[in-house]
């Protein structure tokens, strides 16, 4: 066409694949896998202080075949670990994870015999939440780092993002682009 | 001793004299130790007896002394809504085959106090309804908390799914 | 009958035995004979947690049922087993995750009576104040739950708001607003401040019109009364029989609360009643709930009259973690504090059930100790765990949509119920 030979290969596409993107980012509904202490704090983040439902998770679908962003709250189990995973089974593309807490990320406090330490033995995971339990605020700042990953576009655990990273060691902390 | 705790033991004594073989005080806690054939008697003449009337089992737990011999104790916390009192039994088994009388019959709070026990220290309570493990998938071969098992656990004890 | 598949794990099949062996004693002429076994699983918008139940259901009546167990199990009996007393602390936090200031209040009382010692004045009536706002906060949770599951969401945005001022004041007493680990063995950490409990004084001022605000949403409103009045209903015999204790045992009218039959801390010294109520269904559990969370204020009220001066720490070097400053420049604190945490505190042989009041229940700690610094065996007797046995009483008779409205009245917290 002649258009594209004028402003170069796929240019249409990628402005598209940039819009898309950032309705996704826009509109990222949670699937809460609440398991424990830090499905108190999720839900805060969700009451009306911390307000998750300002950067478009306006709901929380407990049906994993509505959501895009599954955040992991609390310590996973091996017995739990088979539920976790087939709930992210059942989500459609492109989903990503949030690991909110020590309890997933890395096994928290508990090095037991029926803790799995870190979901990330059996989810690829997105961002990495510390704290136990990380304050609501630490999700939403979470959650404005995966907005970031989605814009450009990233999914299924490449370059997996922290929070407490030094401001400007990873990328800017900008939310819109 | 305490006025409680003598009263308590008094009233054991006048039926089971014979089968006490300990009886401590601790902290104003009494505890009596048992053997395992006759403690579902002497619960239910805990519970039904008029003066006493311990009718609630607190609770019921199992604990391995890592002794040669009795190894796994089973531990009976009991309390009395009239007299607002407490009193502790305690029991002792073998370490092959450990088997004990089941006080679901007693008590119906017995019933998944024991099976927590069975899950975590392996102990078989006869003539319990429904004896499967509590917290550990059913699959699992051994017993948490005994005092052989590390508390990291044992690599393959549990399966993982596939990332 | 729904088929049973050949399963190859046998964990399935043995639930389902155990589901199949309920004694079922209700008969219905449906027609269409149709009994289904639904699983209402770990992953699920209203159970509290991580709590698996097996329903056999009739069309829309449940039959029988069988709750499943340990998704959050942790281990926390086998690490107890391997932490000194004080590094415990933290994890008894995450036990009953809605008031933690509870159950750390409940370990160190626990721990006190094994070792022998006894808290300052000061710190007695520090950490009644911090049970009792716990008990707030755990019940503002519980009647926002409740009417979250039954369809009101505006109750539980609210409830969350006064949680969220209550957040503020841990922070403001503990240093975190959600687990704490306030207290210590032989005390509390740090003293709280005046201006903390002027603004306890204030957020207890203002608590009852907020609190009376959700009320009148709730308890003169048709919907709401028809969906708990009558449901999940207990007798006492068999609440007394299933070892029932807490709100949901005052629900069915027995009066017991722990703080008056066996008081601890200064509850003997407190003007407080313990609302009981008849009937044993989810509308009286949760009037209990509502009528307990007035008599806290009272006590909250009674305690910031009364508190004394003084230390907030026994001063029993031995046992007692030695404040930080003084560790750095003196010596004796130097060697004390090394001491304590390197080789724990070394109670004497012999063992101890120490039980209170928490907002779920009977809590009690039950420790076996060798004379180590760690315990031998450390149980927790858990008031959810023994609590959720009495679920498949409650829900027998009942339709699907009431089973929601029962776990919510019940109360459980998972990370309690599987330690």
């Amino acid at each position: 066409m002649g258009l594209e030979s004028w402003m170069g290969d796929g240019y249409i596409a990628t402005k598209i694949e940039d819009v898309l993107n950032w309705c996704r980012k826009n509109s990222l509904y949670p699937s809460p896998m609440g398991i424990s202490c830090c499905a108190i704090e999720m839900m805060a983040a969700a009451g009306p202080r911390f307000d998750i439902a300002r950067f478009g998770s306006e709901v929380m679908r407990f049906t994993p075949r509505q959501c895009d962003v599954m955040i992991v709250a609390g310590t996973t189990t091996f017995k739990m670990a088979k539920v976790v995973r087939k709930i992210y089974d059942q989500m459609p593309e492109p989903k990503w994870v949030i690991a909110m807490g020590a309890c997933t990320s890395s096994g928290g406090m508990y090095r037991t015999y029926s803790v799995v330490q870190g979901i990330d033995q059996f989810l690829p995971v997105d961002v990495y939440v510390a704290g136990c339990p990380p304050r609501p605020d630490n999700l939403l700042h979470a959650l404005m780092l995966l907005q970031e990953k989605v814009q450009r576009g990233e999914s299924k655990g490449m370059a997996p993002a922290f929070i407490g990273d030094f401001h400007g060691s990873r990328g800017s902390n900008s939310v819109s682009k | 001793m305490d006025v409680m705790n003598n009263k308590i033991l008094d009233r054991l004594k006048t039926k089971f004299a014979d089968i006490i073989s300990d009886a401590t005080e601790f902290r104003g806690e009494l505890t009596v130790v048992l053997p395992k054939e006759r403690i579902v008697e002497v619960c239910r003449f805990l519970k039904e007896d008029d003066e006493l009337r311990f009718n609630l089992l607190a609770d019921l737990c199992g604990i391995d002394m890592y002794t040669p011999t009795r190894r796994f104790g089973i531990i009976y916390n009991l309390y009395s809504f009239t007299n607002k009192f407490r009193v502790r039994l305690k029991t002792f088994t073998e370490a092959d085959h450990p088997k004990v009388p089941t006080v679901t019959g007693i008590w119906g709070t017995a019933n998944w106090h024991e099976r927590e026990t069975f899950d975590m220290f392996g102990i078989i309570f006869e003539g319990h309804p429904d004896l499967r493990r509590m917290y550990m998938p059913d699959e699992f071969e051994y017993y948490p908390l005994r005092k052989d098992f590390p508390l990291m656990g044992i690599r393959g004890s549990l399966e993982l799914p596939k990332k | 009958m729904m088929e049973t598949k050949p399963e190859q794990s046998s964990r399935k099949s043995r639930i389902l035995e155990a589901l199949e062996n309920e004694h079922v004693s209700i008969s219905f002429d449906d027609p269409l004979e149709n009994e289904m076994v639904l699983n209402m699983g770990p992953q699920h918008p209203s159970t509290h947690g991580v709590l698996r139940l097996l329903i056999k259901l009739d069309g829309e009546t449940v039959l029988a049922s069988v709750p499943e167990l340990g998704y959050l199990h942790r281990g926390y009996e086998k690490l107890a087993e391997n932490c000194s007393f004080h590094e415990f602390i933290p994890h008894t936090d995450r036990l009953d995750y809605l008031s933690p200031l509870s159950n750390n209040t409940a370990y160190v009382l626990a721990v006190e009576k094994l070792i022998g010692i006894e808290a300052p004045p000061r710190a007695q009536y520090i950490r009644t104040l911090i049970s009792e706002l716990a008990r707030i906060s755990s019940h503002l949770m519980f009647f926002g739950s409740v009417a979250m599951d039954i369809g009101a969401l505006t109750v539980w945005m609210w409830s969350f708001r006064e949680r969220e001022k209550l957040y503020d004041l841990f922070e403001r007493i503990a240093g975190a607003r959600f687990t704490t680990s306030y207290t210590r063995i032989g005390g509390v950490a740090q003293d709280i401040a005046p201006e903390t409990l002027w603004s306890i004084r204030n957020f207890i001022d203002e608590l009852p019109g907020k609190v009376r605000e959700c009320e009148n949403l709730l308890n003169t409103n048709r919907i709401f009364l028809e969906r708990v009045d009558g449901i999940g209903i207990i007798t006492k015999e068999r609440a007394l029989d299933l070892g029932l204790t807490g709100p949901s045992l005052r629900a069915c009218g027995i009066e017991h609360d722990l703080r008056r039959a066996n008081p601890y801390l200064i509850y003997k010294d407190l003007d407080f009643a313990v609302p009981t109520y008849e009937g044993g269904d989810c509308l009286a559990r949760y009037y209990v709930r509502m009528a307990e969370i007035q008599e806290s204020i009272k006590i909250v009220r009674q305690v910031l009259e009364k508190i004394p001066a003084g230390e907030v720490k026994a001063g029993q070097p031995k046992q007692v973690l030695p404040k930080k400053e003084r560790v750095y420049k003196k010596m004796e604190e130097l060697i004390h504090d090394f001491m304590l945490i390197n080789f724990g505190v070394n109670p004497p042989v012999g063992e101890i059930y120490h039980a209170v009041e928490a907002p779920k229940g009977e809590l009690g700690f039950y420790i076996y100790s060798n004379g180590e610094g760690q315990p031998w065996r450390l149980k927790i007797r858990s008031p959810s765990f023994v609590n959720l046995q009495s679920i498949s009483t409650m829900m027998k008779g009942a339709m699907i949509s009431d089973v929601v409205a029962i776990i919510a009245s019940l109360d459980p917290i998972m990370g309690e119920a599987d330690k």
